[in-house]
């Protein structure tokens, strides 16, 4: 794997997820990538809170942090000399969810993901979820990514 | 669960008004209705709505769902859910319904579908388990 790859992934990464209407509307920050890992981060917000006793942000927001960050990993773990835009290349096929605990209303959630397995059609990525602790996670997943070897004409 | 009550929950989850979550009551039967905007978009090039947002509209729709079951006092929280993902999600308005498969005592089984023009093939489906604990019952 060259540098030059990974280089270019630093560069186009951001605007995978900052640059997308709904990773601007949940503010989700690129915080890193390498060969077939990816990190984001998703600040608190009221406008996103699930249950307003506890002010808790709800489970849809953290589902479309995990999608997100576990497809930067699988484009992470595909891309190459000839296709540098794998980003456009990976569709969630399944994405299962464990939720451990409530997110601490106020703090930021980072999600870390792991492409450890891919075939010619399929991208296995697992990802954590949590507010400060990696080894008390808020949430876990586990998902399979479609992808497409060809080029989009897009 | 009337309808005031239904709007009340939903207007007190500021997510489900961020995504554009509305409920559709015809007799006892609930739909939600995740109304298009370009906010929910996750691919501009296809376009396509934002896999996370179809995921939690369905997670919206499962609460709400279980809520409209009259059965529970308060919110249900997720314990593990899995999302499948059959059709692309166009820019258009979409649709989910809840069934209750199983409502045992401390634990919900529910399953969403999720579909835009036509019922008959839905974009994403959800299963999941829900605590219930503090159920009324």
């Amino acid at each position: 794997m060259s540098d030059a790859i990974m280089e270019r992934m630093w560069e186009l990464a951001p605007a995978f997820v900052e640059g997308i209407p709904q990773g601007k509307a949940l503010g989700i920050k690129f915080i890193a990538v390498d060969r077939g890992k990816a990190t984001f981060s998703l600040p608190y917000n009221t406008a996103i809170i699930g249950d307003p006793d506890t002010r808790v942000i709800h489970g849809g927001a953290i589902t479309t942090l995990l999608d997100q960050v576990s497809g930067l990993a699988a484009a992470a773990a595909i891309v190459s000399e000839e296709n540098l835009l794998a980003i456009s290349n990976v569709a969630t096929l399944d994405l299962s969810i464990d939720y451990m605990r409530p997110a601490n209303p106020g703090e930021t959630v980072i999600a870390t993901a792991h492409c450890y397995k891919t075939t010619h059609h399929i991208a296995f990525v697992r990802a954590v979820a949590h507010d400060g602790d990696p080894d008390d996670p808020v949430a876990m997943s586990q998902a399979t990514f479609m992808i497409s070897r060809q080029r989009k004409s897009s | 669960m009337t309808r005031q009550e239904l709007d009340r929950i939903l207007s007190r989850t500021p997510y489900a008004g961020f995504i554009g979550v509305e409920p559709l009551v015809m007799g006892e039967e609930l739909t939600m209705v995740l109304k298009y905007k370009e906010s929910n978009i996750g691919n501009p090039f296809l376009p396509a709505l934002h896999g996370g947002v179809i995921g939690g509209f369905m997670e919206v729709t499962a609460i709400a769902g279980l809520m409209f079951s009259g059965h529970y006092a308060k919110m249900p929280k997720p314990i593990g859910l899995n999302i499948s993902y059959l059709r692309k999600g166009n820019p258009v308005d979409s649709y989910a319904r809840t069934s209750i498969v199983r409502q045992g005592s401390r634990v919900a089984n529910v399953r969403v579908e999720a579909w835009q023009d036509n019922m008959e093939e839905p974009i994403a489906t959800l299963v999941g388990h829900y605590l219930t604990a503090d159920s009324k019952k």
